[in-house]
C-alpha cells in the first residue's frame, strides 16, 4: 500500500476516526461531502467511492451520472470541531469517470491543469487570500451584531470570540493566518490567510468557509461570506495576493526596476488587466458581487494598477525590505469570497500567464484618485471598467478565449448556462428599494 | 547512575528504544556529545553492580565501554556483561593505541574497539554497525523530543500527551525534523529528503508546511522548528554549535 493511504489507514484506527468524509466542490463552489465508514476505507483510497453525479451542480450528464470520487490522502485531517469523542476526518476529492480519466467539471482537475500548464513554463503559483465575511442573528435577520469600525477594540464583542476560535480551529487544520482584524463594515471580520501553493489554498479557502460557520454556528449566530449583505456598508472582498516562483526564486522581483517588479510581473500584471473583464463572471460570480464592486468601499471598479491606489483593480504593495525578493507580489482587488476559489484562481493565473507568454507591456501606473476623474479623463488614460453586473460579465466572458481555454469546455458552457439563469430570475425582481421609491411617486 | 537527561530524549519509557550501556559514570564529554547528536540513548554506570541493578527490563541495546582511565574495572565490566543467560552483544571498547596489547587473551569481552581520541563520526557508525548486527538496528518505532512523541509505527504524535492530528506530509516532515534534530538543513535538503521528488510547490512547499506544524504544535512549541536565516530550518535546540553552522 501507498504510505500515505497508510498512514491514513493507521491513522483512522488509532484515532478511532468513526467517519471519514469525502469533500469536493461543485462548479460554482460549493463544498459537497458523503461520509464512508472505516471499512470502507481502503476501496476508497485505492479505487475511489462510486456516487451520483447527477445531484451535484455542474456536473450532469444524463448518460453518465455515475462518477468516482478518489480521495487524495495527502489531505487527510481530522475536524476539529467534532470533538474527541467520535472523531470525522476529511479528505479531498478527485472526481473521475469510470475509467480512471479525470471529470473536466470537477473544480480541482481545471485548477490541476492550470497548474500544470505554469509548471511547464518553470513556474509555480502562490496565493495568500484575505478573507471577509459577516456575523449575523441568523440567516434571515442581516443585523449587524455590532456597530464596531476598523480595528475597533469592543471588549464585550463577541465576534472577538468567534474570531478567536476560528482562528484556532483553522490552526489545528494547519492553515496559518496572518492577520485578523475588524473590517470597515458593521459586523465584519478580515482573516487573512497566509500564501501557499494554489491548490492547497484553493482547498483551505473551503475549509475556511465551513470553519467559520461551523464555528458561529456552534455560537448561536450565522456567518456570511454575502459580497454585499448591507446597502451603502462596505461589502466582502477576497483580495488575493498572487505570486510566481520559478525554484526558490520570485519570478516577480527584480530590484533594479523601479517598482520592483521584474518583467515577468510587469507582463502579469498586464494579462490581468487586460484579461480582467472577461474574467470577473467568475472571481464575481453572482448579481450581488456587483453590488459590491461601486464606487466609495474600497472595491475595484476600473480596469487599472497602481502602488497605493486601493481603488485599482491591481495593486502592487510595498515588500518588506528585509524581506525583499521574497514578499514581492501582487493583489488583484475583485474577487469575492463566495467565489469559486479552484475556478478563481485558475482564471486569475491564466490571465497572468497569458500577459507573460505574450510579453504584454505594463500600462502606466494610475496616479490620482480614479474615482475623481471624469469618464473622458479616463478613457483618455486608457482606463476601462469592470462588468457593472452579472449580465454584462457574462457577455465579457462568453468571448473569452482565455477563459474558455482555463476552463475547460464542460465547465465553461456549464458556468454561461446557469449564470444567465441566474440573471434572467434576478431581471424579473421588483426590489423593495422601487417598492419605496416608485410605488408611491409614479 | 548518570542518565541521560537531554531534551532529544523520550521521557516515558513505554516504546523507548533500549539503552546502551557507558561506563564510566560521567563518561567522557566527546563521549555524551557524540551519542546525543546521534540521538542514542544510554545509561552510564559507575561498577558491575550498579549495572547489574539499572539494566532495563528488556536488556542493554549494547555498551560502550571506555578502558582507557580504569582498565581494570572496564574489562570487569564486560566479563559481567558476557555472563548470564542473556550475554550483552554489541560491546565496544574505546581504548588508547598504547592499550592495543591488552586485548591480547580478551577477544572474547567486545566486539568491536575504537581508539580514542576517536573520531565522533567513526564511533557512531560503529555503534550502529554492532546494533545492526545485534538485530537491534533496525528502525526505531518511537523517537519524540521533550514533550514530543512520534511512534513511527502506527503514525501517531502527541504533545504534552495530547494527539496532534497531521496530515502525511506534516508528519513526515516532523518524523524527519525528531530524527535529525540539531541539524540546520537547507529548504532544498528537506524538500529532496522528505518529499523525494519535485513537488507542485518547489522550495517554498518546505516553507508552507513548516508553518503548518508550527500551527499545529501550538504557539508554545511552535519554536522547536526554527528559521535559521538565510540558510532553513533546525529543529530543537543546539546544546552544542552543530558542525554545520
Amino acid at each position: 500500500m501507498e504510505p500515505r493511504n497508510e498512514y491514513v489507514m493507521r491513522t483512522v484506527e488509532e484515532r478511532g476516526v468513526r467517519f471519514v468524509r469525502m469533500w469536493f466542490t461543485d462548479v460554482l463552489g460549493k463544498l459537497k461531502s458523503f461520509s464512508i465508514t472505516p471499512a470502507e476505507l481502503q476501496v476508497a483510497l485505492e479505487e475511489g467511492m462510486t456516487f451520483d453525479g447527477s445531484a451535484i451542480e455542474g456536473y450532469t450528464r444524463v448518460q453518465e451520472s455515475d462518477m468516482l470520487a478518489r480521495p487524495d490522502a495527502s489531505t487527510f485531517e481530522l475536524l476539529p470541531w467534532r470533538g474527541d469523542d467520535a472523531p470525522v476526518a476529511r479528505m479531498f476529492c478527485d472526481i473521475t469517470h469510470f475509467d480512471g480519466t479525470p471529470f473536466e467539471g470537477d473544480p480541482r482537475y481545471v485548477l490541476k491543469r492550470n497548474l500544470t500548464k505554469a509548471h511547464e513554463l518553470g513556474f509555480t503559483f502562490f496565493v495568500s487570500p484575505e478573507m471577509e465575511y459577516f456575523y449575523f442573528p441568523s440567516e434571515t435577520d442581516p443585523t449587524p451584531l455590532d456597530n464596531g469600525g476598523f480595528f475597533d477594540l469592543t471588549t464585550q464583542d463577541i465576534a472577538t470570540e468567534l474570531r478567536k476560535q476560528t482562528i484556532m480551529t483553522l490552526e489545528a487544520m494547519g492553515i496559518p493566518t496572518e492577520y485578523s482584524f475588524h473590517e470597515n463594515g458593521p459586523s465584519q471580520h478580515e482573516i487573512d490567510l497566509r500564501y501557499s501553493d494554489a491548490m492547497s489554498m484553493a482547498d483551505n479557502v473551503m475549509t475556511f468557509r465551513l470553519v467559520v460557520k461551523e464555528v458561529a454556528r456552534a455560537n448561536g449566530v450565522h456567518a456570511t461570506f454575502m459580497p454585499k449583505p448591507i446597502a451603502g456598508a462596505f461589502g466582502s472582498g477576497m483580495h488575493t495576493h498572487l505570486s510566481l516562483f520559478r525554484g526558490p526564486e520570485n519570478a516577480f522581483h527584480d530590484a533594479s526596476n523601479e517598482y520592483g517588479l521584474s518583467n515577468i510581473g510587469q507582463s502579469f500584471i498586464a494579462g490581468l488587466l487586460r484579461h480582467g473583464r472577461e474574467i470577473t463572471a467568475v472571481t464575481n460570480q453572482w448579481t450581488n458581487s456587483y453590488k459590491r464592486l461601486v464606487m466609495g468601499y474600497e472595491a475595484p471598479v476600473f480596469v487599472c494598477w497602481a502602488r497605493n491606489n486601493r481603488s485599482a483593480l491591481v495593486r502592487v504593495p510595498p515588500a518588506k525590505a528585509n524581506h525583499e525578493g521574497e514578499a514581492t507580489r501582487i493583489e488583484y482587488r475583485a474577487p469575492d469570497p463566495a467565489c469559486n476559489p479552484y475556478l478563481a484562481f485558475s482564471v486569475m493565473l491564466a490571465a497572468g500567464m497569458h500577459g507573460i507568454e505574450q510579453n504584454y507591456e505594463l500600462p502606466t501606473e494610475a496616479m490620482n484618485n480614479i474615482f475623481e476623474m471624469s469618464l473622458d479623463e479616463r478613457s483618455a488614460a486608457g482606463i476601462g471598467a469592470l462588468p457593472t453586473s452579472l449580465d454584462e460579465a457574462i457577455d465579457a466572458m462568453a468571448d473569452s478565449e482565455l477563459v474558455a481555454e482555463a476552463l475547460g469546455d464542460h465547465v465553461f458552457e456549464y458556468f454561461l448556462r446557469n449564470k444567465r439563469a441566474e440573471w434572467d430570475v434576478y431581471k424579473q425582481q421588483v426590489t423593495p428599494w422601487e417598492l419605496t421609491r416608485f410605488l408611491g411617486d409614479l | 547512575m548518570g542518565a541521560h537527561a537531554l531534551p532529544g530524549r523520550l521521557v516515558d519509557g513505554r516504546n523507548m528504544t533500549q539503552p546502551l550501556l557507558i561506563f564510566p559514570d560521567p563518561p567522557p564529554p566527546l563521549l555524551v556529545q557524540t551519542l546525543d547528536f546521534a540521538n542514542i540513548p544510554y545509561i552510564a554506570v559507575a561498577n558491575t553492580s550498579v549495572a547489574m541493578s539499572v539494566e532495563p527490563a528488556d536488556g542493554w541495546a549494547g555498551a560502550v565501554i571506555v578502558a582507557e582511565e580504569d582498565p581494570e574495572n572496564a574489562f570487569g565490566i564486560c566479563r559481567a556483561l558476557r555472563k548470564g543467560d542473556s550475554p550483552v552483544e554489541g560491546v565496544l571498547l574505546l581504548i588508547n593505541a598504547g592499550q592495543l596489547s591488552e586485548l591480547e587473551q580478551r577477544e572474547n569481552l567486545f566486539d568491536d574497539f575504537c581508539l580514542s581520541p576517536f573520531h565522533p563520526k567513526e564511533l557512531e557508525a560503529r555503534i550502529r554497525h554492532l546494533q545492526y548486527r545485534a538485530g537491534r538496528g533496525s528502525d526505531p518505532e518511537t523517537g519524540g523530543y521533550g514533550e514530543l512523541v512520534l511512534n513511527f509505527e502506527t503514525y501517531q504524535a502527541m504533545i504534552s500527551d495530547k494527539p496532534l492530528d497531521l496530515t502525511y506530509m506534516e508528519y513526515e516532515l516532523l518524523k524527519f525534523f525528531v530524527t535529525h534534530p540539531a541539524k540546520v538543513f537547507t529548504r532544498e535538503q528537506l524538500l529532496s529528503r522528505v518529499w523525494g521528488y519535485e513537488y507542485y510547490g518547489g522550495a517554498r512547499t518546505v516553507d508552507v508546511h513548516v508553518r503548518r506544524l508550527r500551527a499545529k504544535l501550538g504557539e508554545e512549541h511552535a519554536n522547536l522548528i526554527q528559521t535559521v536565516r538565510s540558510v532553513g530550518y533546525r529543529f530543537g535546540q543546539t546544546r552544542w554549535n552543530s558542525p554545520t553552522e
